[in-house]
């Protein structure tokens, strides 16, 4: 360090205006979809019901994000006996 | 029409009591009326920075819970008549407050002041989300530090899916308060200035208060800034902010560094 840069110290604002806006826009993403899982899980569970009786807290819906592809995962724990509603008849 | 105004932050510490105090004030002295409402059950301040605190008989809890009534627990505020404090619960938990009762308690504030606004617990949980429930307006207060400018990120988020306003397909009016400025720092490349804030948080400027003595002073003698200090930068900032508030249209002021003889004579040297 010598006694011009002693001097001339550099300015954080920059890196810390940097560091927020990449790590603000992934936040953004995954916020959002813990609200599109909340609209995708609430859709599941109201097409299954419509024909299975079935327990609303036993429906899982995951999703898991991948650099190349991401998987959406739906766990739904069926009766063992299937009440099947609405079916023909 | 009574309005309803939150102000939060997600992050503690950034002056959310100060400014609901200062607002709050600054909206009564316009001559509105007001009541400041404290939603940090457990952790109340409002009454000690309003000073006060050796008046509170019965809070919100009590009010929600059907103990006492809203007038019995109002506190009218000694220097000006039409402000007044509904206090927090200092001995309860969070859990005692019910959106129900919550929403019953908005709805009989509504009907006696104009203003009615909700001082935000720190956090994203229950008293944080029951602030802003029912708010027709937000003050999101910031301070040029990133991790109070990643919290009011989240708490944006979370104004416009969890309030009532937002589940009704309607937009809540936003405003960013950006408080504890330092524009000598900002100036130097040390601290975020206020474009860099503004571009990263994108909703409108209500404010700008600079770090200010006077402030800490206000909360020692329990005062709001704009009735212990009214000619100060910091009041004069709460001042404008709550004509904005009121729907002036009034140009922000970004403070400017005051230099002293010294640094205006070697300033350019160090800069």
């Amino acid at each position: 360090m010598n006694l011009l840069s002693f001097f001339r110290k550099k300015p954080t604002a920059g890196v810390a205006r940097e560091r927020l806006q990449v790590l603000l826009a992934h936040e953004r993403i995954a916020t959002g979809h813990s609200e599109l899982l909340a609209k995708l899980q609430e859709e599941i569970i109201q097409v299954i019901a419509r024909h299975i009786a079935i327990d609303r807290e036993k429906v899982h819906v995951k999703l898991d994000r991948g650099l190349d592809t991401s998987t959406l995962e739906i766990d739904v724990d069926l009766p063992a006996i299937m009440p099947i509603m609405g079916a023909r008849g | 029409m009574a309005k309803v105004l939150v102000v939060t932050s997600g992050k503690g510490g950034v002056g959310k009591t100060t400014s609901t105090a200062a607002l709050g004030a600054a909206l009564a002295q316009n001559g509105a009326s007001v009541v400041v409402v404290d939603f940090d059950v457990g952790l109340r301040n409002l009454d000690l920075v309003m000073g006060a605190e050796r008046r509170v008989v019965y809070d919100l809890i009590n009010v929600v819970q059907g103990d006492a009534k809203l007038a019995q627990a109002l506190i009218r505020d000694k220097r000006l008549e039409n402000l007044s404090l509904l206090p927090a619960s200092q001995t309860r938990d969070k859990d005692a407050l019910t959106p129900e009762g919550v929403e019953r308690v908005i709805g009989e504030l509504k009907e006696k002041f104009d203003w009615v606004i909700c001082d935000s617990p720190a956090g994203i949980e229950k008293g944080a989300m029951l602030a802003m429930r029912h708010a027709d307006v937000a003050v999101v207060v910031t301070n040029p530090e990133v991790s109070s400018v990643r919290d009011s990120d989240r708490i944006i988020g979370m104004l416009d899916s969890k309030t009532a306003k937002a589940e009704r397909g309607e937009r809540i009016e936003k405003h960013l308060l950006l408080t504890r400025y330092d524009p000598g720092r900002a100036a130097r490349g040390e601290m975020l200035n206020v474009d860099d804030v503004l571009e990263i948080l994108s909703i409108p400027l209500l404010g700008i208060v600079p770090e200010s003595d006077e402030v800490l002073k206000a909360s020692n003698v329990g005062s709001p800034v704009t009735l212990s200090s009214p000619t100060g930068a910091a009041a004069r900032a709460y001042f404008d902010a709550a004509k904005r508030l009121a729907g002036e249209k009034i140009e922000v002021v970004v403070p400017m560094e005051r230099k002293g003889f010294i640094s205006r004579l070697f300033g350019r040297r160090v800069a």
